[in-house]
């Protein structure tokens, strides 16, 4: 290598600025072991720079060596208490660490656990919901089939009246003449005793024959208490009797609760 | 020269051992301080902040990786323009970018340590306005070849060649 070309080419003015790279400083530092002329340059260019670099400094303070003194520590180069402070921390900050993750754990799994009940309950619940909503549903046809009954003008709307027995009682017939049907309304009349059962008859008037449509079976259970039979008869006017359980051939008039004919 | 008796003494925690080299670079770390922050009191304050790095770094410095002069370089340089990221530094200056070196030179109001005036006149004078640039980048600044050559717009290559020949007349100017 020519050392002259090599001095010339600046590098070592680079060098001692400090704007090599890790690497490039390697190789020069190598080449100034080597070449005492490319070390002498060095010095000579650092020398400069030394000067200049003091040329610009404004006057320096003497006290401030001192204060320099004061706050380094000369004990601080033992090493026993960096390593004994160093050994510690990280021991704690693990136990720390493990304590934190356990307890971490310990609240995911409680949380977890509740999450599942509530879903269960909330399961249940929603099924019981479901159920409630059928069971309004079927209600709500029903209903639905009822009103259609009422509305329909087809129907032939036979109101009855209270007889001695209760003066209090009522009933209407929905008589579908055409389907041969009849839908009794008994809400007026009062819980039948036990034993005993409301009998509805249709009746011929001149002369009067009664003619059995049935009785009114589960009362109490039928909470609308509209109930549907089948009238085939050629109907002039209902009765409805009081009578001993599954009903009688012909009706006990004395227990005739209401009554009423059927406009021609 | 390298004090290398001195570093291995730094390196070994002797006390007697910093004050010589601060005695040695003291002036050279102020001058490199203050041409960035242009503020005595702060570069006062970075000073003492670059001698304790110096101090508590020392052992980690290798004569392979570099000039010893050069550690030191770049530790003042490295200080001070983290000074300049300061609040403090950042409220009350502001457009020191055009400013470099010569400034400090030409400043009649500046009592310099080393340099008389008629060795201020042969400074100046030696020097071209581009190699004052060059140098204030490079040298004071530490920016890399490429920032200068962006910074000064001239082709990367000749960066380095002008830098050897504005170094070169500095020397001749101090009989180095």
């Amino acid at each position: 290598m020519d050392i002259k070309e090599y001095i010339a080419s600046g590098i070592l003015e680079l060098y001692v600025y400090g704007s090599l790279s890790e690497k490039e400083n390697t190789e020069v530092y190598a080449i100034l072991q080597e070449h005492p002329e490319a070390l002498a340059e060095v010095e000579r260019i650092e020398n400069s720079l030394k000067e200049l670099s003091a040329a610009v400094a404004p006057d320096l303070d003497t006290s401030i060596y001192s204060k320099i003194e004061n706050r380094i520590d000369p004990e601080d180069n033992s090493v026993i208490p960096i390593t004994r402070k160093r050994s510690n921390l990280p021991m704690y900050i693990g136990w720390a660490a493990s304590v934190a993750l356990l307890a971490g754990l310990f609240v995911q799994l409680n949380k977890n656990k509740e999450l599942r009940q509530q879903l269960v309950e909330n399961q249940i619940e929603k099924q019981l919901l479901e159920g409630k909503i059928q069971v309004a549903e079927e209600d709500l046809s029903q209903t639905k089939n009822l009103l259609s009954v009422l509305r329909n003008k087809e129907f032939i709307q036979v109101p009855l009246a209270a007889q001695q027995v209760d003066p209090n009682a009522y009933a209407t017939v929905y008589w579908d003449k055409e389907n041969q049907k009849a839908y009794i309304d008994v809400a007026g009349l009062p819980t039948p005793p036990p034993g005993k059962v409301y009998q509805v008859w249709s009746l011929g008037l001149n002369p009067l024959t009664p003619t059995s449509m049935g009785t009114l079976d589960a009362f109490t259970d039928n909470k609308n208490k509209i109930f549907s039979l089948s009238n085939p008869n050629n109907s002039e006017a209902f009765g409805i009797t009081l009578e001993p359980e599954g009903g009688s051939e012909s009706p006990t008039l004395e227990m005739l609760y209401t009554l009423g004919a059927v406009e021609s | 020269m390298q004090p290398t008796a001195l570093i291995i003494a730094l390196q070994n925690k002797e006390q007697s051992a910093l004050q010589s080299i601060y005695d040695m670079y003291a002036t050279n770390v102020y001058g490199i301080i203050y041409n960035i922050l242009r503020d005595k009191e702060l570069s006062e304050e970075v000073l003492q902040d670059v001698f304790i790095k110096i101090w508590n770094n020392a052992p980690s410095y290798s004569e392979k990786k570099g000039r010893f002069f050069t550690w030191i370089l770049n530790i003042a340089r490295n200080a001070a323009i983290d000074k300049t990221r300061s609040k403090s530094f950042k409220n009350s200056y502001q457009n020191l970018e055009a400013e470099n070196f010569v400034d400090i030179l030409e400043d009649n109001n500046n009592f310099l340590s080393k340099v008389d005036s008629i060795g201020i006149k042969k400074y100046i004078s030696a020097l071209e306005p581009l190699c004052k640039k060059i140098i204030d980048l490079l040298f004071f600044k530490g920016f890399t070849q490429k920032e200068t050559a962006e910074t000064l717009d001239i082709p990367l290559g000749t960066v380095k060649t002008r830098n050897r020949i504005c170094i070169d007349k500095l020397k001749q100017v101090l009989e180095v």
